[in-house]
């Protein structure tokens, strides 16, 4: 949903990063703002994934230019838990799996780190299973989940489904969902948008970063962005979304070409 | 600052115990001799039989030679430098505990053992051992009721020689190693445990031992023996000062379980660790096995051992009794330059004995932790079972993790099974409970106590929290 008066909740500003030796980011620009659903689409490669690991804090990247602001406050000189406390959450690609942590435990923890930096009272044990139960319809997953360690030996589907029960839970203002869609079947698929549509309010905003449009059939994105080589090379509608499915990304790499062209 | 420096830091808190109380001492002359062993016989009281089973163990150290095979370097220990036996003045026991020293009772509280009428644990009976004496034990009365005996290892030698007696030097005789042989011969104080037939102990029982001294061994004794279809859960911790000089801490435990009869057994161990260029640290020098000599009988250790400079022990199990049980379940967490080579053995001599053991060793700093086991089916234990799990966990790049498991086996019907990993903590994990809102102290933490949690579900009810906090306080500090 667009509002132009709606607040700005993300904005990025030229923001370069790398990782290692090596740029990926080259300059991204884009503002989000409360309501919106915003999906960057681009091949393997062009950035995407680093962005949104950028914006989680990751240690590995490195920033080196640029800005980015969350609702007004300076986001890169947070630490990664901060950030998830004030309301950024990051739906990882691969989450990974935690021996021995229980994932009940983990979920109560975390929901009362975010619940503590929002002023509210922390969950006891009782209280939060009644939280987490009923969030649990929202992905439609099994209690005994609930009692597993954390994504350990979950399918593919179910740790993505954990992903979203975790955004059902923290109740982030901007949520960014990191190919969500790899490795679903269309029943989790289905499922796992289903939630996302369902936590979608005027007050929040979600970033979704993905390779097909098929997840885009699913939720309908305000804005889509294609990104090339660490910059966000073309911005439109969900119809831009329609128009790559259509005709592949090598119009892209044309696009790039006649860029570098440009520059030469 | 990377991660994997950070953890770092996070390992390296400061020790909590480290305080000296400030109490007269009588102290011997340094170094040992007969004399020596005579003299603290003497001041002991003890009956001849006592003096001649300390004499014959001294002279069988005389023989004996340092063991080297264990995974550790330390110096060559000089053990006419070191004071055998130190007592706090006025020791003579006391009527109750309202005689007792304050200082003594404010160290155990400030230790977190409160042993006055009013403040001390409802169910848990514990027996204070301060240097090399037992200064107090709580709930006596209460469990002689019961026909439980559980006092200090020096006033049963004085109330019930006969039991000692007959099962002293019966499980670890005094020319097993050398430091039994040591211990045997200068041993001061320790625990004595005695549940008779078919009594179920009706409290935790447990013993803190606390070094104070600087130059002083401490070399305790603790006997356990429960009759037929007795029952105990037993527990004990350890703290000492933070000295710059090492001290020499070479313990002897004997548990005998006779028919249907089941002893378990845990350690919170925390001796000081030295400083985080390994100067000071407690070197622990332990010997602990435990006897299934009846059948059905079961024998379970637990060990959390996050402290010393060098350790060296393994809780062992001879499996005697047919179908006899044996358990041991281990977290050692080395950090800085502690050294652990820790393990146990399961000797299995009846027929469908089993045993169970789950290790788990976290390195950190650039400690060495070595797990070393041995399992040892004989040609009478038919159907006899084992199941062994030694998992490591590495924090930081500079530690170690060894694993030396043996196994002998000489009958054909008998099954062995082995399972090992090593993980170590990674930055992906790190950063997926970071990206929850979790600190990363605290991501750290749930991630060493998601490890062991196998283990800590082995402790008694009171202690397990006791034991999780412990190794999140040794994982707390400044991050960088």
């Amino acid at each position: 949903m667009i509002r132009p008066d709606a607040p700005v909740l993300l904005e990025i500003r030229d923001l370069h990063a790398r990782v290692e030796d090596k740029e990926i980011l080259k300059g991204v620009n884009l503002t989000i703002r409360a309501g919106e659903v915003h999906a960057v689409m681009g091949r393997n490669g062009s950035g995407k994934s680093t962005l949104s690991k950028v914006l989680a804090g990751h240690p590995a990247y490195t920033v080196t230019g640029g800005s980015v602001h969350y609702r007004g406050e300076n986001l890169l000189d947070l630490d990664p838990e901060k950030r998830a406390r004030i309301g950024v959450f990051l739906g990882f690609q691969y989450p990974v799996e935690i021996p021995g942590v229980s994932n009940l435990e983990f979920l109560r923890v975390a929901t009362n780190a975010r619940r503590t930096e929002q002023g509210h009272e922390e969950l006891d044990t009782f209280a939060f299973e009644d939280l987490v139960r009923e969030r649990l319809k929202v992905v439609q997953m099994d209690p005994a989940f609930l009692d597993r360690s954390v994504n350990e030996g979950f399918s593919g589907g179910e740790k993505k489904r954990n992903e979203i029960l975790q955004m059902a839970l923290l109740e982030p203002l901007v949520a960014i969902l990191d190919e969500t869609d790899s490795g679903l079947d269309i029943d989790a698929l289905r499922i796992v948008a289903a939630g996302v549509n369902q936590l979608a309010t005027a007050e929040n905003a979600t970033l979704l970063i993905t390779h097909y449009q098929r997840l885009l059939d699913a939720i309908t994105p305000d804005y889509v962005h294609v990104m090339a080589a660490g910059r966000i090379l073309r911005t439109g509608g969900k119809e831009l979304a329609l128009e790559l499915e259509e005709r592949g990304y090598d119009w892209v790499d044309q696009e790039l070409a006649a860029l570098a062209g440009e520059v030469a | 600052m990377s991660n994997a420096q950070a953890v770092g830091d996070l390992v390296s808190q400061p020790y909590k115990y480290g305080f000296v109380t400030d109490i007269e001492t009588e102290k011997i002359a340094k170094g040992l001799s007969e004399d020596v062993v005579r003299l603290i016989s003497s001041k002991k009281d003890e009956p001849s039989f006592l003096l001649d089973f300390r004499l014959r163990a001294y002279r069988q150290w005389l023989q004996m030679q340092e063991p080297d095979w264990a995974r550790l370097g330390y110096p060559q220990i000089d053990y006419q430098d070191i004071i055998y036996y130190a007592a706090p003045k006025r020791q003579e026991k006391k009527a109750s505990l309202d005689e007792v020293d304050p200082k003594l009772l404010e160290t155990f509280d400030k230790l977190g053992i409160p042993l006055s009428e009013q403040k001390r644990l409802s169910n848990v009976a514990v027996d204070a051992v301060f240097d090399s004496v037992s200064i107090a034990t709580t709930y006596k009365e209460k469990l002689a009721e019961h026909g439980v005996i559980f006092c200090s290892i020096s006033e049963a030698v004085k109330e019930h020689p006969e039991l000692i007696e007959r099962y002293l030097g019966t499980v670890v005789p005094s020319n097993d190693n050398y430091f039994s042989a040591l211990n045997s011969a200068v041993f001061s104080d320790g625990s004595f445990v005695f549940i008779p037939k078919g009594v179920e102990c009706p409290m935790e029982l447990s013993t803190y031992f606390r070094i104070n001294s600087g130059d002083t061994g401490q070399f305790e004794r603790t006997l356990i023996v429960a009759e037929e279809g007795a029952s105990v859960s037993y527990l004990e911790g350890c703290t000492a000062p933070m000295f710059d000089t090492n001290q020499l801490h070479a313990a002897v435990v004997e548990l005998v379980a006779l028919d249907d009869a089941s002893i378990k057994y845990s350690t919170v161990q925390n001796w000081y660790a030295g400083d985080e260029n390994g100067v000071g640290g407690i070197y622990n020098f332990v010997t602990k096995r435990g006897q299934c000599r009846g059948e059905r009988s079961k024998i379970s250790w637990t060990q959390v051992e996050t402290g010393s400079s060098i350790t060296w022990k393994y809780p062992s199990c001879v499996l005697q009794g047919a179908d006899s049980v044996g358990e041991f379940y281990s977290v050692a967490l080395t950090n800085n330059c502690q050294q652990a080579d820790t393990g146990t053995k399961m000797i299995h001599v009846g027929p469908r004995t089993r045993s169970t053991i789950v290790s788990k060793g976290i390195s950190a700093g650039r400690s060495a932790n070595s797990y070393r086991g041995l399992v040892q089916i004989g040609p009478k234990a038919a159907g006899a079972k084992n199941y062994s799990q030694c998992d490591s966990m590495l924090i930081g790049d500079q530690a170690a993790a060894n694993t030396y498991p043996y196994i002998r086996s000489q009958q054909p019907q008998a099954a062995v099974e082995h399972e090992a990993s090593t993980c170590r903590i990674s930055e992906d994990q790190l950063f997926y409970l970071q990206s929850r809102g979790i600190g990363f102290e605290e991501a750290v933490s749930m991630m060493v106590s998601g490890f062991c949690r196998d283990v800590f579900n082995q402790l008694p009810m009171e202690f397990a929290a006791e034991a999780d906090k412990l190794l999140a306080l040794k994982l707390e500090g400044s991050v960088g």
